[in-house]
């Protein structure tokens, strides 16, 4: 008798945690799933040829393709400049800093510039590069997507420290001992034993915080600043995808604004795209390893 | 039993078996602070099977690490004493861990092939050591998979990924890594105990061929192990050496109750 109310207790508990885990994960998937469905449904009736062939100075008779263009741009600038910085750093955590003081609070700084708010480190790009650069040109103002890029490649800098880091310190410790205990010094051991096992997850990392730096606009404001025309030089004022949308969706014309769907529902399949190649290199990596 | 047994330490009980290939002396390791390994002196014999047996947390493993100096890469662990490899002190930070390293090959408990290919895996570590032809390597690499009792096995799949290989085979490529580059020691840290009874018979069989050309000295949880190959076994429990003297002698007649006790089940 005892036991049974027991087990009823039991199981009403259950089912009220069940549900209630169930209901969060409901919730949060409705806002994914809508969030999607609005910029499949408004994005792809604005899809046309003008989008990718024309630039944005024609406002609703023209497209995004400097826009895509720039962002193509400033998000590898920002990669390039972040992947061999990121990798390394993270390699120095997991390989010659971990358990030591120094690198626990290295580690919980990168955390925190993680999580810092994009749009200060585009001011604080502003402040170390434009500003500056604007004193030797003597005031006019120098945007650039150099810049932009530098500032894109400080938000992809954390994310790659923090995968790499994290990856190389999935790999077994034995697998550490054992090329060590062979006479090979730890530079060999990193670079050709440890990049080997851990160089599909810092791949995965690298490919996120491209699809990270791909939507951010905040931080190219004050930095590449945006630019009718298509450039490709990274010294000129650069526009990016998401800083036109984020124009375009102020803009009172209903045309300009599909216009900004269109470009939304761009970037959405890039990102989609990106974390599909991610999860493919990831699994691929996991079969040859079983 | 000879009357130093009796005093506590047996640090030569086969003197008459080899000459030392590791002297021990008064060492002491520390993790952390804690006294970990209490006083141990034995003589490692050349050429022959040293087994360590002991309950789990009885120093075992970590005194076979402390024999290629491989717990120097953590942090907070230190190892006071000496232990003389052909009369150089290793604890000695000035001998050069490159030497030291390619005099003692260490195999680990899980086996951890590298993520390359079969060949790769064995020649990795010589090319670190020597320069060699395609050739002379080629040599080797076969020559150290013979040696291991591999190469028929995987002759014809040099080039594949070494993680595709059995649970087994992985271990003996380890071993054949570590022998590739001729060590004088070869130090086995339960190399079977992640493996299957007959995997298991294979690596001792292994070691029973191995012992011609190297000083092994092998831990093991299994005592059957330790009694089937091995010449000399030590027993350790809570950090400290209780008794070390030939196998038989340990396994028929041991000189003392903690080691009786725990052979016979009592403990452990």
């Amino acid at each position: 008798m005892l036991s049974s109310s027991l087990y009823l207790r039991r199981r009403v508990k259950n089912v009220i945690a069940l549900g209630l885990s169930s209901v969060a994960t409901l919730i949060g998937l409705v806002f994914l799933a809508w969030i999607l469905w609005e910029t499949l449904r408004q994005g792809i009736g604005a899809i046309n040829w003008n989008l990718f062939s024309k630039i944005s100075v024609y406002r609703e008779n023209g497209g995004l393709a400097n826009a895509m263009v720039g962002s193509l741009i400033l998000d590898l600038l920002g990669i390039a400049i972040a992947t061999p910085i990121g990798v390394l750093a993270g390699t120095w955590l997991a390989e010659y800093a971990n358990r030591t003081r120094l690198g626990e609070s290295i580690r919980f700084l990168n955390d925190i510039l993680l999580s810092a708010p994009s749009i200060v480190l585009g001011l604080f790009v502003y402040t170390i590069v434009v500003l500056p650069t604007t004193a030797l040109t003597h005031g006019d103002t120098t945007f650039s997507g150099l810049a932009g890029g530098i500032a894109l490649a400080l938000i992809a800098l954390p994310v790659i420290v923090r995968t790499t880091d994290e990856m190389l310190r999935l790999v077994p410790s034995t697998l550490r001992e054992a090329a060590l205990s062979l006479g090979i010094p730890q530079w060999k051991l990193t670079m050709q034993i440890l990049m080997r096992g851990a160089r599909s997850g810092i791949i995965t990392g690298v490919l996120l915080a491209l699809a990270r730096i791909s939507g951010e606009t905040a931080p190219l404001l004050f930095t590449a600043f945006g630019n009718n025309f298509l450039t490709f030089n990274p010294m000129d004022k650069m526009p990016s995808l998401p800083q036109a949308i984020y124009e375009y969706t102020k803009d009172p014309d209903p045309a300009i604004n599909a216009i900004a769907w269109a470009g939304a529902f761009v970037i959405t399949m890039f990102v989609l795209a990106l974390s599909l190649l991610s999860r493919l290199i990831l699994s691929r990596n996991k079969v040859s390893h079983d | 039993m000879t009357e130093s047994a009796a005093a506590g330490i047996h640090p030569q009980p086969a003197a008459a078996l080899a000459p030392t290939k590791l002297r021990v002396r008064d060492l002491n390791f520390y993790y952390n602070g804690f006294h970990a390994l209490k006083g141990i002196n034995m003589d490692i014999p050349e050429k022959k099977v040293t087994a360590i047996i002991g309950p789990s947390g009885c120093g075992k493993s970590t005194l076979l690490r402390i024999f290629n100096r491989i717990y120097a890469i953590y942090p907070k662990l230190e190892a006071k004493g000496e232990i003389m490899l052909d009369e150089e002190n290793i604890l000695d930070t000035r001998y050069s861990m490159n030497k030291l390293r390619s005099k003692v090959g260490m195999v680990f408990q899980k086996p951890v092939p590298f993520p390359m290919t079969i060949f790769e895996n064995v020649a990795y570590g010589i090319r670190h050591h020597e320069r060699l032809s395609r050739a002379d390597m080629e040599i080797r690499v076969e020559q150290a998979l013979r040696s291991a009792a591999l190469w028929d096995e995987v002759k014809d799949k040099l080039k594949q990924n070494a993680l595709g290989l059995s649970g087994g085979q992985q271990q003996r490529l380890c071993i054949a890594r570590g022998i590739a580059l001729k060590p004088e020691v070869l130090l086995l840290d339960e190399p079977t105990s992640a493996l299957d009874p007959i995997a298991t018979g294979r690596i001792e069989q292994l070691v029973e061929e191995l012992k011609s050309e190297y000083t092994i000295v092998i831990v093991t949880h299994n005592m059957q192990q330790a009694a089937r190959c091995s010449d000399l076994t030590a027993f350790m429990y809570l950090g400290e050496l209780i008794e070390f003297d030939r196998t038989e002698q340990i396994f028929t007649k041991p000189g003392k109750k903690q080691t009786e006790d725990y052979i016979t089940g009592r403990f452990g």
